[in-house]
């Protein structure tokens, strides 16, 4: 008897709260799909304040691992779905989605939002036709970090502009297995957006292309060869054990535990390693360019993780009102209030450079500004390319070709085949794949 | 007297095929439904990342499945991972099996642990075997091999295929043991005891009459651990990725491949009929081989 009663009793309750309450009325919901890298983490903690000077815009957070969150936004967007309604997206995604029209334009920006702030070849990369599809929350490109106190000890003097030979002689300096630090650290995980984008640079730097004019893959030439040659050689006498499972964050580990004399990575790692909380290297951390080979054309990539509004969703306004808020000048202010100046989301904003708080707490923060501007996503191999992007290639199926050929750099790496075998069985697949696609007969 | 139930061929004057029909029917639609849609997905040309390319495709999808060296490779390796492990766990298991039905001291205990890994979720023991186990620097084996003054061995890039086997083995032995060592409890005490005492020794016991005993529950071993092992993933997905190359891409880590990372709908539907057929050809075999063993 006492259910029976129990449970009218809950459904009115439900009802009156659904429908009675006056917030629950008029707030609209935002879903937010973001990625777990820490600056995201910041956005989420400090949106408390975006929903305080919004009471009538509810966020809800998906926060997801890389290539989990990639695989659940292309096939919500894909399909229509339209659960999300902000989506984090990077500088490969942004042009590839816009043309294909799942991206809402923005170019209206609110008043005091700045767009000539922002750094042009950033928010280029992430336009499609001129216009546009997502702003950037933050840009990274690649620089190499070393050890200061490791080689002064080794009497090496760093040079303006390293070049990859000159680190591989270094790296044999630098070493010391007994102590358990490796010459140098590299991306050797699997994946377009792991190994494959410092092996693209390499490759770049060493001369060499993904494809000819006519979409012909050229991964058996003599510059790939020479470049996966040069970077198993590399890793296999200086690099630490297990190299090719090691990506971003494992090498991040690494290196802030003083394993690695040497690590070409992201610049977006700098404020990690300057903070003297999180890593054991902050007073002995050198910088430099990324090493260049053959043609500095294409040595250091360009990336950046920005935020875009899918045109399924039905919160656009609002959606609009959050990413203009994430990407603002004030936002970066209130982080480096509030978090500290070096986890300010670097690379997005001139101001940013200009700040004095930040100049001081970061030393990088010039190298970093110099190398995005450098990095050239139309302009990024020595011969001609058909397509844009310096360590990917601006077209769909490239996520496909990049984790193959990125398995076969692995399997190169670990000695399972020979990098000849391995380079062959890549262009292979990458042919077949373009065949399938229609680029080529 | 009452009258007597309608014997055999009706109930209630319905034949029984018309009061399982509900049932059968619900069955089947719930397997032909997406066994049909993935048939044809598989002849649509269908990419996610393609929304102007669709249309009917024919047989493209399979023959460019077909020409691809990965699905060779991938079978081989699926069959290759089965295989092993099928082997450790069930002569694992058996001999477990005649140690753990020994009387000892803290038997009870020691039962529980050995059991305990099947009850950790695949990701999770893979995790802990990639980082706490296996990892080249921080790893329990490399420690070992240090403390032995041997070069700690990189497992998931020199050994990848032998490192899967060994976590999914690890995994599954308990479940063999489990099935084994009670089947091993309704082995006649009476009969080993008559044995031993025409002077039976234990390897003749073990051979004649503990492994005859034993057969009927290896083979549903065998054919309920064929059906989980042909989908292997979590683990593979975990460590290696499928790699380094493909030496640990199996047919289901294949089809993952070309779903979620090609987004290529048609193909990835094309490898999962191939894996069907596969499974069937696989199930075939098996299902008369324990269908014999039961009968005998």
């Amino acid at each position: 008897m006492k259910l029976a009663y129990a449970l009218p009793l809950a459904g009115i309750a439900a009802f009156s709260t659904t429908v009675l309450s006056p917030s629950a009325a008029h707030a609209e919901t935002l879903t937010v799909a973001t990625v777990n890298n820490n600056d995201m983490v910041i956005m989420q903690r400090l949106s408390s304040a975006f929903e305080e000077a919004h009471p009538d815009i509810d966020l809800e957070w998906v926060v997801l691992e890389e290539n989990v969150l990639r695989q659940r936004l292309t096939t919500d967007i894909a399909t229509n779905g339209g659960q999300f309604d902000v989506m984090t997206i990077g500088t490969y995604e942004a042009p590839i989605w816009a043309e294909r029209e799942w991206l809402a334009p923005l170019d209206d920006w609110p008043e005091d939002y700045k767009e000539e702030d922002l750094l042009k070849p950033v928010v280029d990369g992430l336009s499609h036709d001129g216009k546009p599809y997502a702003l950037p929350f933050y840009a990274e490109s690649s620089m190499m970090y070393y050890r200061k106190d490791l080689f002064e000890q080794a009497g090496i003097e760093m040079t303006e502009q390293p070049t990859w030979p000159e680190v591989r002689e270094w790296a044999g300096k630098v070493k010391d297995p007994d102590k358990g630090i490796a010459g140098i650290c590299l991306r050797g995980k699997p994946g377009w957006g792991e190994n494959m984008a410092l092996v693209t640079t390499l490759v770049n730097t060493h001369g060499g292309r993904w494809f000819n004019m006519d979409w012909e893959p050229e991964i058996d030439s003599e510059a790939w060869t020479q470049a996966i040659n040069f970077y198993v050689d590399l890793l296999n006498e200086h690099g630490p054990a297990g190299a090719s499972s090691n990506g971003f964050n494992e090498n991040l580990a690494l290196f802030s535990q003083g394993k690695c004399g040497m690590w070409v990575d992201a610049t977006s790692a700098a404020g990690k390693l300057y903070n003297p909380n999180e890593s054991k290297v902050a007073d002995k951390l050198g910088f430099a360019p990324a090493p260049v080979a053959e043609t500095p054309k294409g040595s250091h990539w360009l990336w950046s993780w920005a935020l875009a509004i899918p045109a399924s969703s039905n919160a656009k306004d609002a959606a609009k009102a959050f990413i203009t808020w994430a990407t603002s000048q004030e936002y970066i202010a209130m982080v480096g209030e509030k978090e500290g100046w070096t986890s300010v989301p670097p690379g997005t904003r001139e101001s940013t450079y200009a700040n004095e708080k930040y100049q001081e707490a970061a030393p990088f923060a010039d190298f970093v500004l110099e190398a995005i501007r450098e990095a050239d996503p139309t302009d990024s191999t020595l011969k001609p390319s058909p397509y844009t992007g310096v360590q990917i290639v601006g077209i769909p199926e490239f996520q496909s070709i990049g984790t193959q050929v990125g398995q076969m750099v692995a399997a190169a790496l670990t000695g399972e085949m020979s990098v000849e075998q391995a380079l062959s069985n890549a262009q292979r697949a990458t042919r077949r794949t373009m065949e399938r696609a229609g680029y080529i007969k | 007297m009452t009258k007597p139930r309608a014997a055999g061929r009706t109930v209630g004057g319905l034949r029984p095929l018309a009061l399982q029909a509900p049932a059968v029917t619900l069955l089947l639609m719930w397997m032909l439904v997406p066994l049909g849609m993935t048939l044809w997905f598989s002849l649509q040309r269908y990419n996610l990342l393609m929304p102007g390319m669709t249309g009917f495709a024919g047989l493209e999808n399979y023959e460019y499945l077909f020409t691809d060296p990965a699905l060779w490779s991938a079978m081989g390796t699926t069959l290759l991972m089965v295989g092993w492990i099928l082997v450790i766990t069930v002569v694992g298991g058996t001999l477990l099996a005649v140690l753990f039905q020994q009387e000892f001291f803290g038997r009870g205990i020691a039962r529980v642990l050995v059991i305990s890994p099947f009850f950790v979720m695949p990701t999770v023991s893979a995790l802990v075997w990639k980082n706490m186990m296996m990892h080249p620097a921080n790893g329990v084996l490399a420690w070992l091999a240090e403390l032995f003054g041997m070069q700690p061995v990189d497992w998931f890039s020199s050994l990848p295929l032998t490192s899967v086997v060994t976590i999914v083995a690890w995994e599954w032995l308990p479940f063999a043991l489990l099935i084994l060592l009670t089947a091993m409890q309704s082995l006649d005490e009476d009969q080993v005891e008559a044995a031993r005492m025409d002077g039976a020794g234990p390897f003749s016991i073990f051979f004649f009459i503990t492994l005859p005993h034993l057969k009927r529950a290896i083979s549903v071993v065998i054919m309920i651990e064929m059906i989980f092992l042909l989908t292997i993933f979590a683990e593979i997905f975990v460590t290696t990725s499928g790699g380094p190359g493909l030496a640990t891409t199996n047919l289901a880590y294949l089809i993952y491949l070309q779903a979620l990372l090609d987004f290529d709908v048609g193909m990835a539907s094309a490898g999962g009929v191939v894996a069907i057929i596969l499974a069937n050809i696989v199930a075939i075999f098996l299902v008369r081989m324990v269908a014999k063993n039961l009968e005998e």
